[in-house]
């Protein structure tokens, strides 16, 4: 059996794209591959154009000014307090430091109310994510969006209110640009020199280290070559992660209680850059200031073992959790012939016939299942309940636990299909009144609906139990 | 390696795969000597620094390698003490107490048959068991239990149980694994969830596995005291990070003990806690290590009063894929390292004791001149466990569980 043209649009949608809305499948029907290929082509794709949006050392500023500002009313307020009670002794306010809750996950942590100003900027933020997702006609640029923000990921647990930012400003810009240009991008970001240390991290035989006591911190240059390039267990050692740390030492943040102006900005600083060459991977880099890293860079971004690394996880995401290796060398050759272009990459995918296959493997993420409910429906929710909704479901938005990033496999995810029922059951409750069943299921599924799902949701016994059971039937969890 | 539960294993594993759903659990022959034992599974992910947990205070190299961040007897914040050599962080009280009351065991310069340095591979391997990484779907603790006898009392998708709606690794598998998460939403109805079950019988095994799990927890939680296993909802989170912290942490240990203690509940038990991985600013005598290694004290803590009397048949153990760099690094913290503590508490331990074969702490001792080296291979130790207190066989441990691991033998006398 194969799909018919109506089918193969149906696929597309959930496949490559966030989930039908009320007649996308009709609206590419007629040429799912030619409409796939065309969302990559329209200018300002994968762009987010919003005045509101603070760049990501903007959104660091007010969060560090509104921070100080309410240190200075706890201690004003401490202050007269103590001065209320006695007037013996003259009060010194303690040097607080500021309170360090951004390093350790602490799930189900209440958001304050009402919202601060930090708050309510991190809430444009992912306001602004979701609509891009939901006003998407396929949603298959978001989609690489999506894949490539988790690839480089960082945390909102460390750096919360600059994630946003990040991915506008590393993320986006590249997203159908040159995989090197990302790289770049995102390792000299200020969120990533934050999330993975690398801002403190010095050279020991640079000025700022012999001076002073603090010195190298390799987390970062690890993550690179282990995560972000070349892949763990590939062709670098404990050697090449020490000396690659060095060579990127110096790249950190403009501090931010000293320059009002520019704090968080990405500034190098040679008093803290290792002086000397380094050799990474059998190749020397001459003495340099940045320059030294971002020639490493440059070389890993087009290293083979880097484009088998991003060949295997897109392909993984996009086609199964065991992707065929034929995809794999497929995706791997087409990023060494063209020098890393990611747009080449996104058609290299959707020209892929392994990508078509009619078997629907793969579980949808959480965050991919939220979002192809709401387009569903047509309506998302408030970042109140956007931030609840992916937290129940266990992928805490911008919030992955680890620098690997959200897992893109099923074995992680299927167990909380309970709680994806609890959410779909609770959508069937709020849009019963306005949402005809077999409307949605034709809209959101379409072709693609068994013969069981259509009578379980034909015989269902109320339009809420229809609804749920639409939006949890198989054809709708996987893509 | 690389597919080691290949479908014919799998079946193996199985019993067939046609009674998957028909296979009770309870160790047959630990029921038979009149036990009904217990065992919960920890996960640090990250990478504990065991030396900053129990410190080798009468190494003479100690003092040395850490300076003013050694932990001593006679410091700032006395470590204390658990023998001659070995001192416990400050934050653990709880853990000292059940220490002196035989009831909880550390093993030191302990790691997995893993000496890279990658958080991911080194939890893989952690928790597949498998001796090297690569691709794991399965877990040491779930193939366990498919090489346990079955017993016809308790029903089989009881059998195992993780918090939080992503299962960890270590508990992933063929047997079926029950998840618990705190909701603060309406559940689903019955009717809904029985048709949707239906649903997946027919056209998604795979997805009505995962539901049916589901459904027996919200019955098992049903059918006895309410308040057990109550959603925290509207309960105030405690102010300050330390503290929300520590409430998480014993809310989640705490609430798998309470389905673990009942008779009717599931007998083994899996949880993972991330923020492990110190490299900046460690903390371990008043900043954040200390704040984890107290959250996670306070946790073993709960998960000792909710057991109740089970207690005396639990065993809990705390694992991490591997130590941190014997020195302090370039900003007072430590990177990825070695050897580092495994931590075993519980009623049925033959505890109050520190194992070590004891590397030492000069640079000619340490693995690759920065780490604790690994002295003892870990998977002896839950060798050591899944055999004495859950009586899975030789055979199983070292064909299914661990394999790759027949010259690794399973640790006498823990139990």
């Amino acid at each position: 059996m194969s799909l018919d043209a109506k089918g193969g649009a149906a696929l597309a949608l959930h496949r490559f794209g966030l989930g039908p809305r009320a007649g996308s499948i009709r609206m590419i029907g007629s040429d799912p591959r030619g409409a796939l290929l065309e969302e990559i082509e329209k200018p300002g794709a994968g762009q987010i154009v919003n005045a509101e949006l603070l760049t990501s050392a903007a959104g660091a500023r007010l969060n560090f000014a509104y921070n100080q500002q309410q240190q200075a009313k706890r201690i004003a307020a401490r202050i007269s307090a103590e001065q209320q009670k006695t007037t013996m002794a003259v009060m010194t306010p303690e040097d607080a430091k500021p309170e360090d809750t951004a390093m350790v996950t602490v799930p189900g942590a209440a958001e304050p109310q009402p919202a601060t100003p930090p708050q309510r900027n991190v809430n444009r933020e992912v306001e602004a994510r979701i609509a891009a997702a939901m006003n998407a006609e396929i949603g298959f640029v978001e989609r690489l969006v999506w894949f490539w923000s988790n690839h480089f990921c960082v945390s909102a647990d460390v750096v919360l209110n600059m994630v946003g930012g990040y991915e506008r400003e590393a993320i986006r810009p590249h997203v159908l640009g040159r995989f090197g240009d990302m790289l770049l991008a995102a390792e000299s970001h200020p969120a990533m020199l934050i999330y993975l240390d690398n801002f403190r991290s010095i050279g020991p035989m640079s000025v700022a280290g012999l001076i002073n006591k603090i010195g190298l911190n390799e987390n970062l240059g690890r993550e690179i070559l282990e995560l972000h390039t070349l892949g763990v267990r590939s062709v670098y050692t404990q050697e090449d992660v020490y000396r690659f740390a060095k060579a990127i030492t110096g790249w950190t943040i403009r501090p931010m209680a000293t320059d009002a102006e520019h704090g968080n900005e990405f500034v190098f600083m040679d008093r803290r850059h290792e002086p000397g060459p380094q050799t990474i991977l059998g190749k020397t880099y001459p003495e340099g200031g940045v320059e030294q890293g971002q020639a490493v860079l440059a070389d890993l971004a087009r290293h083979p073992a880097t484009a088998a690394h991003v060949a295997f996880k897109l392909a993984r995401h996009f086609s199964a959790d065991e992707p065929s290796p034929s995809l794999v060398e497929r995706l791997s050759k087409r990023f060494l012939d063209t020098d890393g272009d990611l747009k080449e990459m996104a058609k290299a995918l959707v020209e892929a016939p392994e990508t078509w296959d009619e078997q629907r493997l793969k579980l949808k993420r959480p965050s991919e299942w939220l979002i192809a409910c709401w387009r569903a429906i047509g309506v998302a929710p408030e970042a109140r309940r956007i931030f609840d909704t992916h937290g129940y479901l266990g992928e805490r938005f911008w919030r992955p636990s680890a620098p690997k990033g959200f897992s893109d496999e099923q074995s992680a995810w299927i167990d909380g299909l309970s709680q994806r029922l609890d959410i779909a059951n609770r959508i069937g409750e709020l849009v019963q009144a306005r949402v005809e069943p077999a409307e949605l299921l034709d809209n959101s599924l379409g072709p693609l609906a068994s013969e069981d799902t259509r009578n379980a949701v034909a015989r269902a016994e109320s339009r809420q139990q229809a609804i749920t059971l639409t939006l949890m039937a198989p054809e709708f969890q996987r893509r | 390696m690389k597919n080691f539960v290949h479908a014919s294993t799998r079946r193996e594993l199985l019993g067939g795969a046609g009674v998957l759903f028909a296979w009770p659990f309870l160790p047959k022959l630990a029921r038979a000597e009149g036990r009904d034992p217990r065992m919960l599974t920890i996960i640090l992910r990250g990478a504990l620094d065991g030396l900053a947990a129990v410190a080798p205070v009468g190494d003479p190299d100690w003092v040395k390698l850490r300076g003013d961040k050694a932990f001593a007897l006679d410091g700032k914040t006395p470590a204390l003490p658990l023998n001659d050599f070995f001192a416990l962080n400050p934050a653990m009280p709880n853990f000292l107490r059940m220490y002196k009351a035989g009831h909880a065991t550390v093993v030191h310069a302990t790691a997995t048959s893993y000496r890279e340095r990658s958080h991911f591979d080194g939890q893989d391997v952690l928790e597949s068991g498998l001796p090297n990484p690569g691709r794991a779907d399965t877990g040491w603790l779930n193939r366990a239990l498919g090489g346990l006898e079955p017993e016809a009392r308790v029903r089989h998708d009881r059998r195992a149980f993780a918090v939080g709606p992503v299962t960890p690794l270590v508990v992933r598998g063929p047997t079926q694994v029950m998840s618990w998460t705190p909701t603060r939403i309406q559940p689903a109805s019955e009717d809904t969830m029985a048709r949707l079950i239906d649903l997946y019988h027919h056209t998604d095994v795979e997805l009505a596995r995962a539901l049916e799990g589901r459904r027996d927890l919200s019955i098992l939680a049903r059918s006895g005291d309410a308040t057990v296993m109550a959603p925290t909802e509207g309960r105030q989170l405690p102010q300050g990070f330390p503290a929300q912290v520590r409430a998480f942490f014993a809310d989640a240990a705490g609430t798998a003990a309470k389905f673990l203690a009942r008779a009717d509940g599931p007998r083994i038990g899996a949880l993972a806690f991330n923020g492990w991985d110190t490299h900046v600013d460690e903390g371990a005598d008043s900043g954040r290590l200390a704040t984890l290694l107290g959250a996670l004290d306070g946790a073993l803590a709960a998960v000792e009063k909710n057991m109740g009397d089970v207690w005396a048949e639990a065993i809990v153990t705390v694992v991490t894929e591997f130590g941190r760099t014997a020195r302090i690094n370039g900003t007072n913290g430590t990177d990825h390292g070695t050897g580092t503590v495994a931590l075993l508490a519980g009623g049925a331990l033959k505890g109050g004791r520190v194992i070590a074969d004891w590397p030492g702490l000069k640079t000619a001792n340490l693995y690759e001149g920065r780490d604790l080296a690994a002295t003892t291979d870990l998977r002896a130790v839950l060798k050591g466990l899944l055999k004495d207190h859950l009586r899975v066989t030789d055979q199983a441990l070292a064909a299914n569980v661990f394999p790759g691991s027949a010259d690794v033998k399973a640790m006498t006398g823990l139990v």
